[in-house]
């Protein structure tokens, strides 16, 4: 949260290590250096009628639904919730969108476009209030809350749609999910989502507030903050997130299939929350980190595509990759690997320390002093065995 | 709960130890990234006596009782239990050894019998399943020894605080602990209690059980300890036999200074009473909420110090909260500097300069996981709105400004609340509060579990304000407390206020408005 001074470039090595971002990095640069080993072409882009094409540029394109509802999630997750919901909105909002267009008098226009898109995140923004009024009124845990809408939320996009896959033929429309302005326009409007949330957040005191509430609600309304408006307000954002991934998931295949648009969305959200260090448990959350998490959920789905891993196994597969990198963040197992580095090379700096300590010129020395002998009975062993 | 000191004389007629110490702990160093909670300390226990381990919030005693248990791995030193040396890698390896430990809060499941609470996790067995009738007579044995004479088949949530309590301290000694650790075991129990915990404790001392025993309340570790190891700062002050200890030797020893704040507190509140007088900061009339308290008229002037006495559940917090807006009253007038409030949120009554230090510091009060900075101007910050942040130097010159004033510990803004000590994380949550510069202080039990020395502070803190003319509602369960610091108690007893007592009144004319039954008004 507090702005990044740099201390040269050995005190930017310091943070990277000492980053919850460190092993999600790692996995994601693993994931794409597998990938490039088995297919040369995958890092290759090319640039074709302003466009980019290649590999990685997919995973952004295709990544960018997730990213946006993954953001939605963080801000959700940060107040001690969670929103199920999001993939049937997405379904929603798409459904909604594409019987406007075909319904309208010129489908093919883009009025006919914006009619519906702009209907479509109207009802998201209610079914956001919805979310949040359960949650934040009536008081009803997050999960059961959400849990109502999750599966409603399928229900009234099959109504709309009539239980059809509706598909549209409008150029305007198609752009959202499948365009592109020199990247995809997808990823574009994900970033600039993810940006507009990172300002809005850190540059004023939003992102203080919605920690706050989400490390103890109670407390927080002891101190005169706004608990039930913040959490309503965060519902509401991630409802029209979802809306937003929607619009670009029908899109991008120009129709609407209330079944299957943004099924299990949700899980891969939550994830990319989760891999990207932010606890379930609420408060602290890392806008970065969820970008990180979302692009290693999506390569991962790429890879599994791509290395043609078999159909009955890749969920599998998937659960595998996600429980290292969730290990490798773990406090404990971090605190291994911290503590053999340090037991391997004694002259290297000691824990990361945070700016302004007590004493540093006393501090420094001591730990490395200290702190080999009082792990000496568990890491001379290692040692022992390690050489 | 009151302390009776002259009915309580320092009879440590315990048998001395002779022998070998049961625990030697030499040379313990324990750091954690930027704070030194223990720096080069020893510690010895011997067996068949009761050893108090004292030092304010922040001492070190939690740490040291952690790295003997092996909840933390010592950075620097030894621990040798029975001469041979051992590194426990937590409690159930302590507690398989003979160390067991009992916490303030009981860790128990209340939902089970006594006598499985007893034996969870070592039940006998019988035909590879639990063996009840055997558990149950295992059980009696032990509350047996003990003397206790609790249905071992009834359920644990049925019992008080205080059986659970001695029940926790059973399932302790279930495993033939040679060592029993008891955490401030006596921090909710009532006089009655804590004389049959003492039995207890002593039994059990007589039958050479090494006894390490932490609590605030220096009356009562006079009552019951043998020896002393007083830490300060992370550091060992001195072991002493409690006889050879005076009571201002050993506070001064804690504090590491003279009594000079404490007295200085009593000159302060001498000089600041009779202040009152012109428009009441806050006028209460008929206020009250059904099922929580009892209409009520209250007033509170500039550079007063109410103060609210009861017993737990008198309603004295319920009282507070309602001038708060933290609940809503369902009947009644208040009027802030004469002007009529409606107090349906902490945040309105926030905006009319009213203040709120909850009772329950880590539930409703601090943010443990932000940093000290972000916790002293979070009340601000709520104030402003979250589009218009405190810049950020205005926040530096804050948070150094009431860091230093509070003498905040460590001195680091970015250290993150919850792994601060009581004391220091009361501060926090107060000048939180003072950054607002509120007009009334409602502060519920600031001093409750925290050391003298911070508690000396805060005390002063009050009546410093209050000469300034900030309006404090003060509520303590020590009465002499509240008469101290109080230029006038209202008294509160079964959810109602049954009088209002002028600065002059002395604890036994508050305890006898409490003990009789009649709510007879006393005029002020």
């Amino acid at each position: 949260m507090s702005t990044v001074q740099t201390a040269g470039a050995a005190g930017v090595l310091e943070r990277v290590r000492g980053s919850r971002l460190l092993w999600p990095l790692v996995a994601l640069v693993a994931l794409i250096a597998a990938n490039a080993a088995r297919n040369p072409g995958f890092l290759s882009i090319r640039l074709q009628d302003g466009h980019l094409y290649g590999s990685l540029v997919d995973i952004l394109k295709n990544g960018a639904p997730t990213l946006l509802i993954a953001l939605g999630m963080t801000l959700v997750i940060a107040t001690r919730g969670i929103d199920l919901s999001v993939g049937a909105v997405a379904a929603i909002a798409g459904a909604v969108t594409c019987t406007t267009i075909v319904g309208s008098s010129d489908p093919t226009s883009p009025a006919a476009a914006l009619t519906g898109i702009g209907l479509a995140l109207a009802l998201c923004l209610v079914l956001g209030l919805w979310n949040g009024f359960l949650v934040s009124l009536l008081g009803i845990q997050p999960i059961i809350a959400t849990l109502v809408l999750m599966t409603a939320g399928r229900g009234i996009a099959m109504l709309i749609t009539d239980g059809q896959i509706i598909t549209v033929r409008n150029d305007f429309y198609r752009e959202i999910g499948a365009g592109f302005l020199l990247f995809p326009i997808s990823i574009l409007i994900a970033l600039a989502a993810l940006v507009a949330v990172a300002l809005v957040t850190r540059r004023t005191a939003l992102g203080l507030l919605i920690e706050s509430v989400g490390i103890n609600p109670e407390a927080s309304r002891l101190a005169g903050l706004r608990s039930r408006t913040i959490i309503w307000t965060v519902y509401v954002f991630a409802a029209l997130c979802a809306g937003v991934a929607g619009l670009m998931i029908s899109s991008n295949v120009s129709a609407a299939d209330a079944n299957s648009a943004g099924l299990w969305i949700e899980m891969d959200a939550i994830l990319a929350v989760v891999i990207g260090g932010s606890s379930l448990a609420g408060g602290k959350y890392s806008l970065s980190g969820t970008l990180v998490g979302a692009l290693i959920i999506q390569t991962l789905t790429t890879t599994v595509y791509s290395m043609g891993i078999a159909p009955e196994v890749t969920l599998v597969f998937k659960a595998l990759v996600v429980i290292a990198v969730c290990l490798l963040q773990a406090p404990k197992v971090r605190e291994r690997f911290r503590r053999r580095r340090r037991s391997q090379d004694p002259t290297s700096p000691s824990s990361p320390s945070t700016s302004g300590s007590l004493a540093p010129e006393e501090d420094s020395p001591a730990p490395t002093a200290h702190e080999p002998a009082g792990d000496a009975a568990s890491d001379s062993k290692q040692k022992v065995a390690q050489s | 709960m009151t302390d009776t000191p002259s009915t309580r004389t320092a009879q440590p007629g315990g048998p001395v130890s002779t022998g070998a110490p049961v625990v030697a702990m030499r040379g313990i160093s324990m750091e954690f990234p930027g704070v030194k909670a223990l720096q080069d300390v020893d510690f010895r226990l011997f067996p068949g006596e009761v050893h108090a381990l004292m030092g304010e919030n922040g001492a070190g005693k939690s740490t040291l009782i952690k790295v003997l248990t092996g909840v933390y791995t010592a950075t620097a030193g030894t621990t040798q239990l029975q001469g041979g040396q051992v590194a426990f890698s937590g409690p159930a390896e302590a507690q398989a050894a003979g160390v067991s430990t009992v916490y303030q809060e009981v860790n128990l499941c209340p939902n089970l019998s006594v006598a499985e609470n007893i034996l969870l996790g070592r039940e006998p067995r019988r035909f590879g399943s639990i063996d009840m009738a055997a558990t149950r007579t295992r059980a009696e044995e032990l509350l047996g020894r003990m003397g206790l004479t609790i249905d071992p088949g009834s359920i644990l949530a049925e019992h008080p605080i205080a059986i659970q309590q001695l029940v926790a301290i059973a399932r302790a000694v279930a495993v033939d602990a040679q060592v029993l650790i008891l955490d401030e075991p006596t921090s909710s129990l009532d006089q009655d209690e804590v004389a049959e915990l003492f039995r207890i404790m002593r039994h059990l001392r007589d039958e050479g059980v090494a006894i390490l025993f932490v609590s605030h309340f220096l009356e009562q570790v006079y009552e019951i300890a043998d020896r002393m190891t007083v830490l300060r700062n992370g550091r060992l002050v001195g072991e002493h036999l409690t006889k050879d200890l005076s009571r201002l030797q050993l506070v001064s020893a804690m504090i590491g200074r003279e009594l000079g704040v404490l007295e200085e507190v009593e000159r302060l509140a001498a000089d600041a009473s009779d202040e009152a007088g012109g428009t009441p900061v806050l006028e209460a009339t008929g206020l009250g909420r059904r099922g929580s308290i009892a209409p009520f008229d209250l007033r509170i002037g500039a550079g007063e110090v109410v103060g609210l006495a009861g017993l737990l559940g008198s309603g004295r917090t319920e009282l507070a909260r309602l001038l708060f807006g933290a609940d809503r009253a369902d009947s009644g007038v208040v009027r802030v500097a004469g002007r009529e409030v409606h107090l349906r949120t902490p945040r309105s009554a926030i905006s009319a300069g009213i203040a709120f230090c909850s009772e329950d510091r880590k539930g409703e009060g601090i943010l443990g996981d932000l940093s000290i900075r972000d916790n002293l101007v979070l009340a601000m910050q709520a104030a402003r709105g979250w589009a218009r942040p405190i810049p950020k130097r205005t926040k530096d010159e804050l948070v150094e400004k009431w860091m230093t004033a509070l003498d905040i510990r460590p001195n680091n803004p970015d250290a993150l609340v919850g792994k601060l000590s009581g004391g220091n994380q009361q501060k926090v949550l107060l000048a939180r509060w003072l950054v607002t510069q509120p007009k009334l202080l409602i502060l519920d039990e600031p001093t409750r579990g925290i050391d003298i020395g911070a508690k000396a502070q805060i005390q002063k803190l009050v009546t410093e304000l209050a000469a300034e003319g900030m309006a404090v509602v003060y509520i303590s369960a020590e009465l002499e407390e509240v008469a101290r610091l109080a230029h006038r108690v209202v008294v509160l007893k079964d959810r109602s206020k049954v009088a209002e007592l002028d600065g002059s009144a002395s604890v036994d004319d508050i305890m006898h408005l409490i003990a009789t039954s009649d709510s007879e008004q006393v005029a002020s």
